[in-house]
């Protein structure tokens, strides 16, 4: 995100640095209290950062190595519920293997942190960026934010941790494999005493604790079943509010604001790109090639994706006529996930929007910011259709 | 034995919980919760313990109990113990409580990982050698010959081998326990208890639905399975160490297995098989505890 102009936010270190080190300094910032861990291409530069940090004394840490990911998350969840702070990263299959925890934890409402590195599942085997793994765990009552950038990562690590303990729901952060992961660029590590400020230690009301004597996740009955059902919605509802919140206070610390939704070049739009993740930077460069030659092009970023903000998407497209969705995922019979999510947010409201579903990226396929160009002026004026519709990446 | 409990009951285990009467398992719940102390948090895996541990709102176990999943009940564990570390309770006992199934089968990977990285946890696994539950059938830890829901005829291999398992791991220690010998499984758990790593202690439980059993035999059926030596009592330091315990009253495998329902099917010939079986390991845990005493 680009700095606010007119602040006078105290500058950290401006360090080059991956996306995944980024992380892993986000996460030493934050200073998680247990940390299980399991490698998997391409997380592994964040796990062997939080090792090497930890070795050096500069991270101080339970650090675990179980022997798969779904011990991992097991692990998370049991060291959240017995009041400790807890990170963890994994990708893909790792997240995938997690899927039944990623359920149970939330169900027990652990307030773990994980970054997820979004890599295409297999089968066939693959190490592309593709948000298909993440994407496909929003049942599961985590919060799921998306970052664009190594600075954005280690942002959003941060205030991930100070969301989780607020509502008491457990927070996923995904960016892209290699796009965002490895590539290098210069980032603002905060200083300890600015992170220490923003997020004070974690105090769980709630834990595993003789001097409590509390126990949780004893079987219940249907009515109480469906209560901690409504009790997750209630804590869901709250998100977009504490994170617009968090949010302007992370900005007003580093010049750095976030938000659920990133509106750029939005205002009088006639035409606007919705996406997530690192295609928002490509989306970004190509609103302004847009705008040079004449069309008044605009991008949505959804920074949270769980709980979608419809409110907000509502409004960023009020009076737009296109919007142009780039999924970078593809469910198998349906379509683009942010496609689906956001003709179910538009229904049933006078928005005359004319959503298109483009496939674009989906396994890794380069989409060079021409393309976007190019498919802004070739949809602008079309109907669209209720599917999705592929769109041929280089390399495909 | 005299028949006298020697261990101190301060009611950590409460009346009212719905393990089926006569259920062994639920007395020696009893005696290792009262040994641990209240200072103790425990995870339970879906399981007979789960089940007996009580529904929400309602507990009958004085300590916090997570309720975790099933294959994942050493991890879990391995979870509480790191963060209660973190925030400054080096003391609190960790315990785990698992089925056979939860153990020789879907949370051996867990388990073996926990073992691996000698988490400070106590694992106990109440071992009724089936997934006796879910209606009675077949684990890795039903004997050969047993009829399960799930092989009516019975089982065609051997009981998996957990406490070699994990002996090889060289984990502090493994025990084995009984409830016919209440005194040493709480002899058993208090040195464990002492000890610091990874600690297992597996404990026969004789179902009454799942082996076919009167409501008044599971002790009994227990005291017949040590007796028989089909199922030993065993303690192995470090991995290595072993100190095999010789029952003082010894009687034929045939007694054991008549009765139970869960053998009926076997003829004489199947019979002298098993108790080929029985005098294999017994021998082999003889040369062990010969070679490498505790």
């Amino acid at each position: 995100m680009k700095d606010m102009p007119g602040t006078d936010a105290p500058r950290g270190a401006l360090r080059l640095m991956s996306g995944n080190h980024a992380v892993a300094e986000g996460a030493r910032l934050a200073r998680p209290e247990v940390t299980p861990v399991y490698p998997i291409t391409p997380q592994t530069p964040i796990l062997e950062k939080l090792t090497e940090l930890q070795s050096a004394g500069e991270f101080v840490t339970e650090m675990l190595t179980p022997e798969s990911e779904h011990s991992v998350m097991a692990t998370a969840m049991t060291a959240s519920l017995s009041g400790a702070r807890v990170f963890t990263a994994t990708s893909s299959q790792g997240l995938m293997l997690m899927h039944e925890l990623l359920h149970y934890a939330a169900g027990a409402r652990a307030t773990i942190v994980m970054f997820n590195v979004n890599r295409t599942p297999a089968s066939p085997w693959g190490f592309w960026p593709d948000q298909l793994d993440s994407l496909s765990q929003r049942d599961t009552g985590w919060v799921q934010l998306y970052s664009e950038s190594p600075q954005d990562s280690l942002d959003l690590v941060i205030q991930a941790f100070r969301l989780a303990e607020r509502v008491r729901l457990p927070v996923m952060i995904s960016h892209d494999a290699f796009y965002v992961s490895h590539a290098v660029e210069p980032v603002d590590v905060p200083a300890q005493d600015l992170v220490d400020g923003f997020l004070p230690p974690f105090e769980a009301e709630f834990r595993l604790d003789p001097d409590i004597g509390r126990s949780i996740g004893a079987p219940v009955d249907q009515a109480t079943w469906n209560q901690s059902r409504r009790d997750m919605a209630e804590a869901m509802g709250r998100v977009i509010a504490e994170f617009t919140r968090f949010g302007a206070q992370w900005g007003r610390l580093t010049g750095r604001v976030h938000a659920p939704l990133q509106l750029y070049r939005t205002e009088d739009a006639e035409i606007v790109f919705v996406t997530l993740g690192s295609l928002a930077g490509t989306a970004r460069v190509a609103v302004d090639m847009l705008r040079r030659a004449g069309m008044r092009a605009g991008l949505v970023k959804l920074c949270l994706f769980r709980p979608l903000p419809a409110e907000a998407l509502r409004s960023a497209l009020d009076g737009v006529p296109v919007a142009l969705v780039l999924d970078r995922n593809y469910s198998v019979g349906t379509g683009g996930v942010l496609h689906q999510e956001l003709k179910s947010a538009l229904h049933g409201t006078a928005n005359a929007t004319r959503v298109h579903g483009l496939l674009t990226g989906v396994g890794g396929v380069d989409v060079p910011v021409e393309q976007l160009v190019d498919l802004a002026q070739e949809f602008r004026e079309r109907v669209p259709e209720n599917g999705p519709i592929w769109i041929d990446g280089h390399g495909r | 034995m005299d028949g006298k409990i020697d261990y101190r009951d301060d009611g950590l285990f409460c009346s009212g919980h719905v393990a089926c009467g006569g259920c062994a398992e639920a007395l020696s719940l009893r005696v290792i919760l009262n040994t641990m102390g209240p200072d103790t948090v425990a995870v339970v895996s879906p399981s007979c313990t789960a089940v007996i541990c009580g529904g929400h709102p309602m507990s009958s176990l004085k300590i916090p109990v997570f309720h975790t999943t099933i294959e994942s009940a050493a991890a879990s564990a391995a979870g509480v113990r790191r963060a209660l570390r973190a925030r400054g309770k080096v003391d609190t006992n960790v315990l785990c409580l698992a089925g056979d199934g939860g153990t020789y089968d879907i949370g051996i990977q867990a388990l073996s990982s926990v073992a691996e990285r000698n988490e400070d946890i106590l694992y106990i696994c109440f071992d009724n050698e089936g997934y006796m539950n879910t209606g009675g059938q077949k684990s890795s830890s039903t004997p050969r010959g047993a009829a399960t829901g799930s092989t009516p005829d019975g089982k065609r291999t051997r009981k998996k081998n957990m406490i070699e398992i994990m002996a090889a791991h060289r984990i502090p220690y493994i025990a084995t326990a009984s409830p016919s010998d209440l005194n040493d499984l709480a002899a058993k758990v208090e040195k464990a208890k002492a000890m610091r790593g990874t600690r297992m202690i597996i404990v026969l439980i004789p179902c009454l639905p799942g082996w076919g059993l009167a409501e008044d035999s599971s002790v009994q059926t227990a005291r017949l399975a040590v007796q028989s030596r089909a199922f030993p009592l065993v303690e192995i330091t470090d991995g290595v160490h072993y100190r095999l315990q010789t029952p003082e009253l010894c009687s034929p495998l045939a007694d054991y297995l008549t009765s139970q329902k869960r053998y009926r099917h076997l003829d004489a010939a199947e019979m002298a098989r098993l108790q080929a079986d029985v005098d294999t390991d017994w021998s082999m845990l003889q040369q062990r505890a010969q070679i490498s005493p505790a």
